[in-house]
């Protein structure tokens, strides 16, 4: 692999910033064109071929708005709070394979970087939650900094499971392990819980607690307006789009797959574990805050430490 | 404009004060209008709740005592604008009783068909205000979906779609025909095919169950001492329905059963309404295949005075049971009215109810008392 010079460090920060707001303009059209159709709906229809143009018209919209700062708020924090949430991904995005050979940061710990770095997003929510000064947004940050534990172990749990697989940390390694046999087939569990761990990660229902529009409004993005409220909107996305290409490389074998280019397998992956996410979010009801810590700690947790002993049993014989 | 002074800085006293005051409403997604409880929050176990209620006063009874009985029909509908017919009922039961009007026996039938499938509206738009109130949006849309259907066919008979004024001292004002009679049985049927769907979508779901089973318990006693009627005391093990304990227009002459359930929570109030659509669909039913021949109203006089006297109404609307009191002194217009309202009783056990709740549990709650504030506010 190439070594980062200046020059490509630049040019990957804009790639990634092109393919991460395409990302997000066609997953907002694909949420609500998913939801449409499980309820009876068309979604989005006007702006071009069956909406899909609607969000770029949203955006500009959002664009266009008055950056409206309350008084009330804690500037600094209140400013920082998006762009806290936001920039993680563009460093975490950098040794995510696409393909083979379509990578632009080979890292050999590469996977506890995008993990460490996944973790930001709810230091970023707890900021707006802190900072917006709104008794709502402050529930829903502090119930984002709450949940974090209760998730976070069992996910690292799983991937450790997955780098004892594949003797790795390194994610090309890692795909590369699965030649044949993907570990979503060895480790059926493990996947289970890497998914339902991710869907806490991005806080999509039902575990949207910092959100929950029906109970806290609309949570910690209360106070947000404009293209701050579209940054923190950017921001799920972008998780959503690294949590499945994470998913998409521990568990479904990266980019392999016949006849079709790496990249496209790839994203294919990725994309039905992001429609996944979006099934659960347009047929549950939100679990409750202790019900979900409960869960976390007395099922997830048991479950993956087992998953995980069972497996360096295993290994070891 | 001068900008609005900036937050009062704290001392680290007033930091330690472990309880807040959390301002729920009158504007907020999850108490469906203008009612405002304020909380007090410990974390997120609420200590207290209080709610405030006034914002949607529009002086109902007030109105009641400045016009005329005809001219209060209309008024009828603004009240429980959910469930709009079992009110129109209502009002003119109680003056045909004041006044001694006799109703022919297709008006009645054609009062119950109209009055259950306004019912099963304000039913099917509970069930998807509730799962909205615990996070599930998709299960609103696919009630408003059969809704739609149902409003079509009560805007063919009655002319409009959320605020009717349809019935009239002496009977109803146009007949139903065969279209609505074919339409509505479709739609029995259509609706009986969908509910096992709404089943399957929301009442064995794990965490739908979690989140209502144990929630917001209403105990036999309680229920008694607040006075709470309809679905919400028939889900604590009270088979009362005012439909039968004092029939009135044709309900004596169909068979359909009181949904009770024993527990008391939250699924308990649920399954206690989704039942209750059914039985709905039962009456129609049967009001559909036995309706009689004949005329639609009697002779009633154009101007109305009633003799001295009073006269109370108790009629069965989707969230409980409303009474009517009305004296008259023998005038165009009444003396005094007085509405009992459901919806007023049930939210005054909220407050017990949410004490010691967490914030998600104490909107489950709200959501499952089936509260219409402008009913409760009148």
């Amino acid at each position: 692999m190439t070594e980062l010079t200046p020059l490509r460090i630049l040019l990957s920060i804009m790639g990634i910033m092109v393919t991460i707001s395409i990302n997000a303009m066609l997953l907002v059209w694909l949420e609500r064109k998913v939801a449409g159709h499980m309820q009876y709906r068309r979604g989005p229809m006007e702006v071009g071929f069956h909406g899909i143009l609607q969000t770029v018209a949203d955006g500009i919209k959002l664009l266009s708005k008055q950056l409206l700062i309350p008084d009330s708020v804690d500037r600094p924090l209140y400013i920082l709070a998006p762009i806290v949430s936001l920039v993680p991904i563009f460093v975490a995005i950098m040794p995510i394979p696409f393909s083979e050979n379509l990578q632009i940061w080979e890292l050999n710990i590469g996977l506890l970087l995008v993990i460490a770095l996944g973790l930001l997003n709810t230091l970023g929510i707890l900021l707006a939650g802190w900072g917006s000064n709104n008794k709502y947004a402050l529930l829903g940050g502090a119930r984002a900094v709450a949940q974090i534990l209760a998730y976070k172990i069992p996910l690292l749990l799983c991937v450790l499971t997955i780098i004892m697989l594949a003797g790795s940390f390194s994610l090309r390694d890692i795909a590369l392990a699965q030649e044949g046999l993907w570990y979503a087939v060895v480790q059926p569990l493990c996947f289970i819980i890497y998914i339902i761990t991710i869907t806490l990660e991005t806080n999509r229902s039902p575990f949207d607690f910092a959100e929950a529009e029906s109970e806290l409004v609309a949570g910690f993005h209360t106070e947000y307006s404009g293209m701050a409220f579209s940054l923190f909107f950017l921001a799920e996305y972008s998780y959503m789009f690294l949590a499945s290409a994470l998913a998409a490389i521990l568990f479904l074998g990266g980019w392999s797959g016949p006849l079709l280019p790496g990249p496209v397998w790839f994203l294919l992956k990725l994309y039905a574990i992001i429609f996944l996410m979006m099934w659960f979010r347009w047929t549950f009801p939100r679990v409750r805050i202790d019900q979900m810590l409960n869960f976390g700690w007395k099922i997830l947790l048991p479950l993956s430490l087992l998953n995980f002993l069972v497996t360096a049993g295993v290994l070891a014989l | 404009m001068s900008p609005s002074p900036r937050p009062p800085s704290y001392t680290l006293e007033e930091l330690n004060e472990e309880t807040f005051i959390l301002n729920l409403g009158p504007q907020h997604p999850g108490t469906h209008g203008v009612l405002r409880v304020i909380l007090h929050m410990d974390g997120e176990y609420i200590t207290e709740a209080d709610p405030i209620l006034g914002y949607g006063h529009r002086m109902q009874e007030k109105i009641a005592e400045s016009v005329t009985y005809t001219q209060m029909l209309p008024y009828m509908a603004r009240m429980d604008y959910l469930g709009a017919l079992p009110y129109n009922l209502a009002w003119v039961c109680a003056v045909e009783k004041l006044c001694g009007f006799e109703v022919p026996r297709r008006a009645e039938y054609i009062r119950v068909i109209t009055s259950e499938l306004s019912r099963i509206s304000s039913h099917l738009l509970w069930y998807g205000a509730f799962l909205l109130d615990l996070g599930g949006f998709t299960p609103f849309l696919h009630a408003f979906a059969d809704r739609e259907k149902l409003l079509d066919l009560l805007e063919s008979v009655t002319g409009s779609r959320l605020t009717y004024c349809y019935y009239r001292f002496g009977g109803v004002p146009t007949d139903i025909d065969e279209d609505f009679l074919t339409n509505t049985l479709k739609f029995v049927e259509h609706l009986r095919k969908s509910l096992p769907a709404y089943h399957d979508l929301v009442t064995g779901n794990v965490i739908f169950e979690q989140r209502t089973r144990t929630v917001g318990v209403i105990l036999p006693f309680d229920a008694c001492r607040y006075g709470v009627t309809g679905p919400v005391a028939r889900a604590s093990g009270f088979a009362y329905d005012v439909r039968r304990q004092e029939p009135y227009s044709a309900y004596p002459d169909f068979d359909f059963a009181i949904p009770v359930e024993e527990a008391g929570g939250c699924l308990a109030r649920y399954l206690v309404r989704m039942r209750e659509i059914e039985e709905s669909l039962n009456i129609i039913e049967q009001a559909i295949h036995a309706l009689p021949e004949g005329p639609i109203r009697s002779k009633v006089k154009k101007v109305i005075k009633p003799p001295k006297g009073e006269v109370a109404m108790a009629v069965e609307t989707a969230r409980g049971e409303l009474v009517i009191h009305i004296v008259s002194d023998g005038g165009k217009i009444p003396y005094r009215v007085k509405f009992r309202v459901p919806s007023f009783s049930n939210l005054s056990i909220f407050a017990r109810l949410a004490r010691g709740q967490l914030l998600a549990d104490a909107l489950a709650i709200l959501g499952s008392l089936d509260l219409v504030i402008p009913e409760i506010d009148r």
